[in-house]
């Protein structure tokens, strides 16, 4: 072993060190009351599956959101901040999560991370944020996870339960369809799992005559939807994304299957099904294939013009957000971004972490927007808008009817109707309670 | 026992396009002793131009030779750039060229059409042949595939064994440097081994575009699966190509459809490995190891 | 595919002013230890609580790369599945703190075991395959393993997978010790002693019988080698250290999930430890900080414009597979072989004053 050897790896060691330091920068953040906050900002950070297998429109919801705060800040912000949200991919590769909201927490000093996508994702990270209190705030995502306030007091949910959602279609079901024979295809994971919950909760048993799961990246889904077709299912409960939805339409296409369609509110967006079908259709708009499939929604029907939170959306992202199809995952985007905007409104002129947390807790159930339902904050319960819609697909658009319902994720609590009018947006700037 | 029928069909017209990939990765192979892990991005790139010539002429078969066409360009274009100037060196430098290809492609697609899957027509009809009432899970568009891919296996088949630019490119491969005393131009068979896989590849992109969208990301399990029908069947048989595929295909389908789709990925692992324990070279593999 | 560098020895004479190196592989070992741990910890304290967790993940993913980079550069069997053991020790020792309240050490070493166990199994069925072949079959291990957890959903947890409660930094350590430094040290831990035994590996005589194997496995065999037990170990090796790496994974970032350690891991091992310098355990560090900190740069670059979000949101992955291939063009023995490269003509114009000897003279990899 001779001595240049053992310089070149003592240089290389060195090298080493100096690379690291290279990255320290200015070294560790300050532990200020309120980071990511001045007088005239502040910061969130939200970490996106920007590419990758899993971008296919979930990619459009940052921008949206991004876009959202744009048309506040340009109209002053909220007390006089403006929002400014800092997107990081992590391609739905967990570790990656843990990374990009590290560097955002400890290095960009954000003052809270929005709008967190994934659920295999962002549970890896609620601990971090919970621990070091960070805000966690309205997670994209409808996991039952982000429900325990008690022991998660940082994080808070948004979308329906996927629960919620599959209890409200399974009675929608069982009152329309009884008697007929019911398939579920999903999503083998907590997505389709409990949407899958929530429809065995409404429905007997002896209905469902065939489950079956599908692993998002195996595209062959024929096994799956040739053994609903062999049981016979007349009903075929669809918890699957968009790509999927439209896998399992072209294998029934094929297969001459034609169930009556019920599709989770997550994978039927007619602009992005349609978008995957358009060839199969002799050009046409491509939603043939899921012409009259039931689904629902929390929010209006992102085709919807005459509803005025559509029509302040669609100008909003004419103008900030105009390279993205205005579709369910831009609604969604803006959608989201107006309830942490309520929030920060709630919150008060002096804000500080604590103050954004008790505010959702103590108000977050009276605060109204573009949802049609209303939200289930309380301290205890961060679970998010409480119910859907029911809806159809009709000539392509989705049409909601019959009324806002609402309901808990646990079994056999009851479904009742909610009442109270969607309001009207507000000329400028955001409304609350 | 329908279940069964619609299973194999299912089997087959899935396993035809991982033979399809897998014969790509034969004829690379073959002609350049690489494997080429950008095979998919490749093929990715030549759908997405047929999607975009499909959009803007309406015309499928323009897209389609289109598509074939970029492919023969792009394969020569990539050899002749990239893989020239690492054949001859550690052989795991190509591996990590192909792999940076295949990132680079990736997000260079993505970059120029998006990340959104969008729709890709199929040649045919793809609504299952009607037998007594009901429709079989196999199509008109199913029957092209797969004559299709016996066709393209039967040509590779013929030009390795048969024409004189066969036996040119196996030498190129196998013993550069006699090949060169011999008067073989080298460099050009690389570039056409690459180019004809490239061509084999386009169409297996072309093929199966319909059935899993085309955006940057979908063609990855392709990928995988076409390389492990590849080494199944063994790299340097265009006839393993398509045994091999057809044999995933349909273990994958039967899996799929008896136990759960959970299971897919360790079902083609486990094959993989009980096929090449049995025959370390891939089923239709001609050399013998050389046991001391 | 096996790979050949050269094994040539250096040749050329030691002239002028040197230090007097030990003798003897333990002892260099040890000093090399002493001296990486000392530069560590002195890194640890000066970075920020976000730079601590990027050390942390670099040590973790330098245990990983240096197992790999003995087996494929020292013993020529190319794998494409390390992530996949990664994802055995990740999930054991996620298994057995978490469900079995195991404690660090007993929980790491399980991980050990369990990994090298599915290594000899790999690399007992590896013995009979070369080159794609190999390839091929680690491709369908590093897709076909993870699956297991999205089968068996009740133990393994599905796509969620699993997560466990942070290490907690003993208490003489302070009560405001940051924990992403005390996981740093534990990552660092494992990683000096991934050194120190790797470092012993590769100069000793079971380095010497990987090497004989991978480039003649006739003439090892004549002489007295095993070719297919050599090479099972080096795969029990290279998977045991993939699973200390997996399981200062699991320490690190506290979980344990299928995404984390899909194909894509297991390609970004074999990057990097082609980019780092094949068989060379400096390589092995080069490579993991490549992995570590490239992604960043990547994407500062790629934010320093004002793009569309499609085009920033790629950008980064475009400049990453392009810096791929133009490295494996420009230095095809990677950031290692460079680097000797560039040290061997410094020290000739030192100590010849501008003479250049015939060529630059590789030395044998496997070297630190």
């Amino acid at each position: 072993m001779t001595t240049d050897r053992h310089k070149a790896r003592a240089m290389g060691i060195a090298g080493a060190l100096v690379a690291a330091l290279a990255v320290a920068g200015c070294g560790s953040s300050s532990s200020s009351n309120a980071p990511g906050v001045t007088a005239t900002s502040i910061t969130f950070g939200t970490h996106q599956p920007l590419t990758g297998p899993a971008a296919p429109g979930y990619s459009e919801i940052a921008p949206a959101s991004q876009a959202f705060f744009d048309y506040l800040n340009a109209q002053g912000g909220i007390y006089g901040r403006k929002i400014h949200l800092v997107i990081k991919n992590d391609e739905y590769n967990p570790t990656q999560t843990v990374s990009v909201v590290h560097e955002l927490v400890l290095k960009d000093n954000v003052f809270g991370i929005f709008e967190g996508l994934g659920t295999p994702t962002h549970t890896k990270v609620v601990g971090f944020l919970n621990s070091s209190k960070v805000p966690d705030m309205f997670v994209a995502s409808g996991c039952a996870c982000w429900d325990d306030g008690t022991t998660q007091p940082e994080t808070f949910g948004w979308q329906p339960n996927y629960t919620i959602e599959g209890k409200i279609l399974g009675q929608y079901i069982k009152q329309h369809f009884a008697g007929k024979k019911v398939g579920v295809f999903y999503q083998d994971d907590d997505f389709g799992t409990g949407g899958l919950a929530g429809i065995k909760d409404e429905l007997p048993a002896s209905s469902i005559v065939s489950t079956q799961p599908y692993q998002p990246g195996v595209t062959n889904v024929a096994p799956q939807i040739t053994a609903l077709k062999a049981a016979g299912a007349e009903v075929l409960v669809d918890f699957t994304v968009p790509i999927y939805t439209a896998l399992g339409q072209l294998t029934s296409f094929t297969l001459g299957y034609k169930p009556q369609l019920v599709v989770s509110n997550v994978g039927i967006d007619p602009i992005t099904v349609g978008g995957l079908l358009k060839t199969f259709s002799k050009g046409k708009a491509g939603t043939e294939l899921i012409e009259g499939a039931i689904t629902d929604g929390y929010l209006p029907s992102s085709s919807d013009e005459s509803n005025p939170w559509i029509a302040l959306f669609k100008k909003i992202h004419d103008q900030y957000d105009a390279s993205a199809p205005f579709d369910g995952n831009v609604e969604y985007g803006m959608a989201n971004a107006y309830t942490l905007a309520q929030a920060l409104q709630l919150a008060g002129k002096d804000l500080t972490r604590q103050k954004l947390i008790d505010a959702v807790n103590e108000k977050g159930a009276q605060l109204n927007g573009p949802g049609l339902v209303p939200y289930r904050y309380s301290t205890s319960d961060h679970g998010g808008y409480a119910g859907v819609e029911m809806g159809q697909v009709r000539s392509g658009k989705i049409v909601l009817f019959g009324g806002p319902l609402v309901t808990e994720p646990t079994a056999s609590s009851p479904i009742t109707a909610y009442t109270t009018a969607q309001p009207a947006p507000p000329a400028s700037g955001v409304s609350v309670p | 026992m329908v279940r069964f029928i619609d299973l194999t069909l299912n089997g087959i017209s899935t396993g035809a396009v991982y033979a399809a990939v897998a014969l790509a990765l034969v004829m690379i192979w073959r002609a350049t002793r690489i494997v080429n892990f950008a095979q998919g991005a490749m093929l990715m790139i030549t759908t997405f131009i047929a999607s975009s010539v499909i959009g803007s002429t309406g015309s499928y078969w323009l897209g389609f030779a289109v598509a074939l066409a970029s492919g023969l360009l792009l394969g020569a274009i990539v050899e002749r750039v990239l893989i020239r100037r690492i054949e001859g060196g550690p052989p795991l430098n190509a591996v990590i060229v192909a792999l940076g290809l295949l990132i680079l492609l990736e997000a260079a697609a993505g970059m120029i059409w998006g990340n959104t899957p969008r729709s890709f027509p199929p040649a045919f009809s793809i609504r299952g042949y009607d037998v007594g009432g009901t429709h079989l899970l196999f199509a008109p568009n199913d029957t092209f595939t797969v004559l299709v891919v016996f066709a393209v296996a039967a040509g590779l088949g013929l030009l390795f064994r048969r024409t004189r630019l066969g036996l040119q490119m196996r030498a190129a491969a196998l013993a550069p440097e006699v090949a060169r005393l011999l008067g073989v131009r080298v460099g050009r068979m690389f570039t056409l081994g690459w180019a004809f896989a490239a061509f084999a590849g386009s169409l297996a992109g072309l093929l199966v575009a319909p059935s899993v969208f085309v955006g940057p990301n979908q063609f990855d399990s392709i990928l995988i699966f076409g390389f492990t029908a590849a080494v199944l069947g063994g790299l340097d048989s265009p006839a393993g190509a398509i045994v091999g595929g057809v044999v995933l295909g349909l273990v994958l389908s039967y899996v799929s459809g008896y136990e759960s789709a959970s299971l897919v990925t360790l079902a083609a692992l486990v094959v993989l490995i009980a096929v090449l324990m049995i025959r370390p070279g891939g089923l239709f593999s001609t050399t013998r190891e050389r046991r001391v | 595919m096996s790979t050949s560098a050269g094994a040539e020895p250096s040749s050329a004479p030691n002239r002028g002013w040197r230090l007097r190196a030990p003798a003897g592989t333990l002892t260099r070992s040890l000093g090399l230890v002493a001296l990486a741990g000392v530069i560590f910890l002195a890194a640890s304290e000066g970075l920020g609580s976000y730079e601590d967790l990027q050390l942390a993940s670099g040590a973790y993913y330098f245990v990983a790369l240096a197992g790999l980079t003995v087996l494929t550069g020292l013993s020529g069997q190319i794998s494409l599945g390390h992530g996949a053991l990664m994802a055995v020790g990740a999930y054991t020792f996620t298994l057995l703190v978490g469900d079995e309240h195991w404690a660090l050490i007993p929980a790491l070493a399980a991980a050990v075991l369990v990994s090298a166990l599915v290594g000899a199994l790999v690399g007992s069925a590896a013995t009979r395959l070369r080159g794609p072949y190999l390839a091929g079959a680690t491709l369908a291990l590093a897709v076909g393993l993870p699956a297991l957890a999205d089968k068996y959903t009740g133990t393994f947890g599905g796509a969620n997978g699993l997560t466990i409660n942070p290490p907690t930094p003993p208490s003489w350590l302070g009560q405001s010790f940051p924990l992403e430094r005390w996981e740093a040290w534990i990552a660092g831990a494992g990683a000096l002693v991934v050194v120190f035994l790797m470092h012993n590996l590769a100069h000793g005589g079971v380095g010497r019988a990987f090497r004989a194997v991978r480039d003649d496995e006739i003439a090892s065999s004549l002489c007295g080698l095993h070719v297919g037990r050599v090479q099972t170990l080096a795969f029990v090796i290279s998977a045991a250290c993939a699973g200390l790496g997996g399981g200062l994974l699991a320490v690190v970032l506290q979980l344990a999930a299928p995404g984390a350690f899909g194909l894509g891991l297991s390609l970004s091992l074999l990057t990097a430890i082609v980019l780092g310098g094949l068989g060379s355990q400096l390589g092995a560090i080069w490579g993991a900080g490549v992995l570590v900190l490239l992604p960043g740069w990547t994407d500062s670059i790629a934010h320093s414009f004002s793009l569309s979000t499609q085009v920033s949101a790629n950008l980064p992955l475009a400049i990453y597979g392009l810096v791929l291939i133009v490295a494996m063009l420009a230095w095809p023995t990677g950031i290692q072989g460079a680097l000797r490269r560039i040290i061997a003509a410094a020290r000739r114009s030192l100590v010849h004053g501008g003479h250049s000897d015939e060529g630059i003279v590789p030395s044998s990899p496997g070297e630190l």
